[in-house]
């Protein structure tokens, strides 16, 4: 099977209804796509689909063939993308494990919105579970993002 | 992966800073690793290459420690943080709590057993680039100083880096003297975190993401009820499925290996089991809710008592009587229990993210025939650990080691779905409390009964003979018998029972004052309503022994001013591992929900390493003790746990979130613990405003209106 993840070429053998979130990790070892649930509940898995946020953990591979898949390992070549420099800026993390899911997420929500809403923003990042609870400092980075993108020449 | 001991010691020359210290109290269960080093072990390393390295000897779960021990070293040793590379350590006898003599995290305890011994490290290593500068330069050590990376004399000024082989050969000062506070430009610093650059980028190392060379992935079938065992199985099914290596048996149950996590689900899925359930195949938390309630009322083992009970309160002019129940509880950290285990000629390695690196070396070695220093446990970045980490059975691990065992020589990981997680066990326990107090002419408390029920996390663990004593388990009835409120009544009794049960429970976020902290703070609003006060200045006369309860009440409800209109305020105060905190929350009720709009903590925690750190722990604190208040709840029928995901058993999500303030009393105190504290006060906080809002008080968590 043909996928092309981050911008490659990836050939895969895989069962067709095996989850894109797997595929990911075990056979292309991109492991910062995370496992939380695999029932599209915590958004852990977040990756984005043509550009737009899917859960992959509920996604079988046979259906992104020939589409455009990105991790957070290709959400930015070179620097860091401005959701990431964000998440720096304003000290999100904790554990960390849910982050990669929320940066794909608010990444998503920022290319369509490049101004969100504050109920923008709550609405599109509600689907993503933090554990730790730094979901008033993911507030302040998705609009502090939106900042520093509109910042950019 | 980081490197391993081995490798750290041989990755080239430099100042290599160890040295041990006697911890004040030993396990005895532990002597058996907790012998002398072979070598000196590092906490620090600097290279010619200007890289200073340190080694955690406690796990990053989020609650920083990644960035506040290092703030200790920098500020000793005079350097940036900017410089600082961290690395978790390896599982070794240096590396043993400084208070309980095991090498772990848990407790809230990693900053205050650490300020000393990480200061002293960064101390030592800058005594030695001194000498070894001073060496070089002929002059007397005194007249040299470190600042910013280097050494300097006068004009004369050398790097670390070029100065780490010379100090290298130095001997270790035997003494040093660490800075005086009002010198410190580190501590105190608000400091934003060391490990958001691989964090945000996904490159950090979750136990999840281990991957090894031929590596295998597991899935376990365990039993559907707690105590359960397999009578017999058929694999057939399971090893049809494309990628389905090997099907295992293994104490806990029945393992299929394969090449990766999907075929191993759907081959765990696939097998065809027979269990014989045994007793715990009649668990109901309805009846057990029941005897919980029988049992309050026969006498338990004494925790505090003082007075006469009964003859106070025949002087009573009131007396108040309210029961609480708390249901079992999940930890649901976001990553999935795991663990990697290669079982190899004269030894194993592990790789997990744990709470508990003496504990998991034991007994891998024990299961693995092997001695514990044969054991090699590298420590990954932990998705939450909340407790759920620190397992003295070492479940998830033993469990690794028993699968890997049976592969022997193939690295193989076990991997926990989300319902193994939840259905898995090791829950905080359920309880319930029955109170009673009465009330003298003053309004205040003369006499006060309070029964507590549940599940003793200490018995049948190794810290039981230390920590269990006469039949009481202290973690039950913390922030009950030593309650201010509770010390502040003439004539009290705090007692307990213990009830046994096949379900595993043990420690959750803040312990003990997760259901304690619930009843102080609520009955005590509710007394202080039945005698006419203002809760806040009932608690204040209350507090009028204990200044650090006091500070941070008057600190919370002066910073939150008054509140909003349509919006109903409760509060709560209570002390847990070493610090206290304030909650002021502002809390709307609309069509039977409970909104909580915004939340004013003060904390003091004595000497406040990173009030950054600080701030963020507070605000993580909130949001577990909230979705415990709002959301949390196990049940069992038939003794199967009901619940599975997250679509039954709900987290606290980003539209629900208050806005959180902290505020942190300056204080020269000993420090405290951070990770836990923020979650005791909030519930009761929530319960109070709740009333102030409907007249209904909430006596049973999860709360439920109507």
């Amino acid at each position: 099977m043909k996928l092309k993840v981050n911008g490659q070429d990836r050939e895969v053998s895989a069962p067709h209804d095996m989850p894109l979130l797997w595929v990911l990790r075990d056979l292309l070892g991109l492991t910062g796509t995370k496992y939380g649930c695999g029932m599209a509940q915590c958004g852990a898995c977040t990756v984005h689909l043509d550009g737009r946020a899917v859960r992959s953990c509920v996604l079988p591979v046979s259906a992104v063939a020939g589409r455009a898949v990105t991790t957070i390992e290709g959400l930015s070549q070179g620097d860091l993308h401005p959701v990431q420099r964000a998440w720096i800026e304003e000290d999100v993390v904790q554990c960390g494990y849910c982050q990669p899911g929320q940066i794909m997420a608010a990444a998503a929500l920022l290319a369509v919105r490049p101004k969100p809403t504050d109920g923008e923003i709550d609405a599109a990042l509600s689907a993503n579970l933090c554990r730790c609870g730094t979901y008033q400092r993911i507030r302040a980075a998705v609009r502090r993002a939106a900042e520093l993108a509109g910042r950019k020449p | 992966m980081s490197l391993t001991r081995r490798r750290f010691l041989e990755a080239g020359t430099g100042l290599v800073i160890g040295f041990t210290v006697a911890p004040r109290l030993r396990l005895s269960a532990f002597a058996a690793v907790a012998k002398p080093p072979p070598q000196p072990n590092a906490f620090l390393r600097i290279g010619a290459d200007e890289s200073v390295t340190v080694l955690l000897a406690h796990s990053e779960m989020g609650q920083g420690v990644w960035t506040t021990l290092p703030m200790l070293i920098a500020e000793e040793l005079e350097c940036e943080l900017s410089q600082i590379r961290v690395e978790h350590a390896p599982a070794a006898p240096p590396y043993a709590h400084t208070g309980f003599g095991m090498q772990m995290t848990g407790g809230s305890s990693s900053t205050w057993s650490e300020f000393e011994r990480y200061r002293q490290v960064g101390a030592m290593a800058r005594e030695m680039l001194i000498r070894a500068a001073a060496g070089i330069w002929k002059v007397a050590p005194g007249s040299c100083r470190a600042e910013n990376g280097h050494v300097v004399h006068g004009e004369n000024r050398l790097s670390f880096g070029k100065l780490a082989a010379a100090a290298e050969k130095l001997p270790t000062p035997a003494k040093v003297s660490l800075k005086d506070p009002k010198d410190w430009k580190i501590i105190g610093r608000p400091t934003k975190r060391l490990d958001s650059p691989e964090k945000v980028a996904g490159r950090a190392q979750f136990g999840l993401d281990v991957r090894l060379p031929g590596m295998l992935t597991a899935v376990v079938a365990r039993a559907p009820v707690f105590g359960g065992t397999l009578k017999s199985f058929r694999a057939d099914r399971a090893k049809a499925i494309a990628g389905v290596k090997s099907v295992v048996q293994v104490p806990s149950g029945v393992a299929v290996v394969a090449e990766h996590f999907w075929a191993a689900k759907l081959g765990r899925d696939a097998l065809d089991l027979e269990w014989d359930l045994g007793p715990g195949a009649g668990l109901e938390t309805e009846r057990m809710r029941a005897e919980y309630r029988a049992t309050a009322g026969t006498p338990g083992a004494r925790a505090s008592a003082a007075g006469d009970v009964d003859a106070g309160m025949r002087t009573a002019v009131k007396t108040l009587e309210a029961e609480y129940e708390f249901p079992y509880l999940a930890h649901a950290p976001m990553e999935p229990l795991n663990c990697t285990v290669r079982v190899g000629e004269g030894g194993c390695e592990v790789w997990t993210g744990t709470q508990f690196q003496t504990m998991e070396q034991m007994t891998t070695a024990r299961i693995a025939g092997v001695k514990p220093e044969q054991v090699k446990i590298h420590t990954t970045f932990l998705g939450g650990g909340f407790g759920r980490r620190a397992t003295p059975t070492s479940d998830f691990v033993s469990e690794a080691v028993h699968v890997a065992k049976a592969v022997a020589g193939t690295p193989v990981k076990v991997v926990w779905t989300r319902e193994d997680d939840i259905r898995g066990g090791y829950y905080r326990p359920m309880w319930l409390h029955r109170v009673r107090v009465g009330l003298g002419s003053d309004g205040f408390p003369v006499a006060w009964r309070q029964t507590i029920v549940g599940q003793s996390i200490l018995e049948g663990t190794p810290f039981a003979r230390m920590m269990l004593k006469g039949g009481l388990d202290r973690t039950s009835v913390e922030g009950a018998a030593n309650s201010p409120y509770v010390k502040a009544t003439a004539n009290h009794l705090v007692d307990l029972h213990s009830p046994k049960s096949p379900i595993p429970v043990l420690w959750w976020r803040s312990v003990g004052h997760t259901h304690t902290a619930f009843v102080a703070e609520t009955f005590i609003d509710e007394l202080a309503h039945a005698a006419g006060k203002d809760p806040v200045a009932y608690r204040r006369r209350l507090f009028d022994k204990h200044a650090r309860h006091l500070g941070v009440l008057n600190l919370a409800v002066d910073k939150a001013g008054p509140p909003s209109p349509g919006r109903s305020r409760g509060v709560a105060v209570h002390e847990s591992f070493g610090s206290f905190v304030a909650e002021v929350a502002d809390v709307s009720v609309a069509g039977g929900r409970i909104r909580v709009h915004r939340v004013v903590c003060a904390v003091d925690c004595g000497v406040c390493i990173n009030p950054a750190g600080v701030q963020a722990q507070l605000e993580s604190g909130v949001v577990y003790g909230l979705t415990a208040a709002l959301y949390g709840e196990l049940t069992l029928k038939a003794g199967r746990v009901e619940q599975s995901n997250f679509h039954d058993y709900p987290l606290l999500r980003l539209h629900e979130m208050p806005a959180v303030e902290v505020h942190i009393v300056p204080s020269t105190e000993r420090s405290g613990g951070i990770g836990e504290v923020g979650v005791p006060p909030i519930a009761p906080a929530v319960a109070n405003a709740v009333f102030a809002a409907t007249g209904k008080r909430l006596r049973r968590l999860p709360f439920r209106l109507g």
